[in-house]
């Protein structure tokens, strides 16, 4: 079939290069996952700490927003472009994250408005 | 290469859940499924968002009131590790080591379940507290959001155990490798949705 991907079998030295090659990838994920924790820490003891609303609201937005894009395209491997009809699903992915905004904006302001 | 190709280590191909025209159209089938849940999700923070803290005159019940920062933390803390554990098991796909997938899968659903445990124990905390679904607006918009997502944890958790069971007996093969990689990505779409949660739900709560 045309979809189907041939059988190879690496040699003993392409697999030790694919095994580390994995490894490698695992450990970026690792640093990655260090990075979220850290992240969540750093958002949690700010709010923890007491500061003002208008400080602490832009900064915890927005380290949520770094920790969902690691989340995506580390964990999830949207970074990996020869993945089957990535571009597909990376506008669909964008798509719903727009529409996400502009419904959270469109409500809120709503209820604002009428305040 | 089919569902019934025998392989060993070397022959295992790097990316298995995409080798088969199945397994290629579920990966961006499966996308396109979480990208129409992010828009259900948006939906349901638009709802929190507009409503958080309103209600009835005389509604006892605030944001501030009533989340505490350590169960939230705790709560964030399981969730983000089990995301971590369902990468391991992916890891150890691509070296075609059955075991280690349905080990790390394993403790990914022990991670997921101690988290639902939390959350029940935090809903029936409020309920006890008199803040009901019924009590505001703001109350079920509260219910309904984190509610959906311990949905979503609950779905997860009975597909990924039904996974492992099923699978225990089979070895890794180009029919379930699809499988499990499509569980940990709705896996990991459980923890993108957590994130927002704690930090608009819990954390904007507290602030206020």
């Amino acid at each position: 079939m045309a979809h189907d991907t041939p059988t190879v079998t690496r040699t003993s030295a392409q697999h030790e290069y694919y095994k580390q090659n994995n490894k490698a990838t695992m450990q970026k994920q690792v640093v990655n996952f260090a990075i979220m924790i850290f992240l969540t820490l750093v958002a949690f003891s700010l709010v923890g700490a007491g500061f003002s609303a208008n400080l602490v609201l832009p900064i915890i937005l927005l380290m949520a927003g770094v920790q969902v894009v690691l989340q995506l395209y580390s964990f999830m491997h949207m970074e990996e472009k020869t993945a089957h009809e990535i571009g597909v699903v990376t506008m669909f992915m964008w798509t719903g994250m727009f529409f996400a905004f502009l419904m959270i904006l469109a409500f809120v302001t709503i209820i604002w408005w009428n305040l | 290469m089919d569902y019934n190709t025998k392989f060993t280590p070397q022959t295992w191909p790097e990316h298995a859940e995409q080798a088969t025209l199945e397994g290629k159209n579920k990966f961006v089938g499966f996308w396109l499924f979480l990208a129409c849940e992010i828009v259900l999700f948006a939906s349901l923070f638009a709802t929190y968002l507009a409503l958080k803290n309103k209600g009835p005159a005389g509604m006892e019940f605030t944001t501030q009131e009533l989340y505490e920062l350590p169960l939230a933390f705790g709560m964030t803390m399981i969730l983000l590790t089990s995301s971590l554990t369902s990468v391991y098991a992916m890891y150890h796909m691509k070296n075609y080591n059955f075991k280690g997938v349905q080990l790390w899968m394993f403790i990914t659903v022990l991670l997921g379940a101690s988290f639902l445990a939390l959350e029940v124990y935090e809903f029936n905390h409020y309920v006890g507290l008199g803040f009901t679904f019924g009590s505001s607006a703001f109350a079920s918009a509260f219910y309904t959001l984190v509610g959906t997502h311990g949905f979503h944890v609950s779905v997860g958790l009975v597909w990924i155990t039904a996974l492992i069971l099923r699978n225990a007996k089979r070895g890794l093969s180009l029919y379930n490798a699809p499988k499990y990689f499509v569980a940990s990505l709705y896996w990991h779409f459980i923890d993108v949705v957590w994130v927002f949660i704690f930090t608009v739900v819990y954390l904007m709560g507290v602030v206020g």
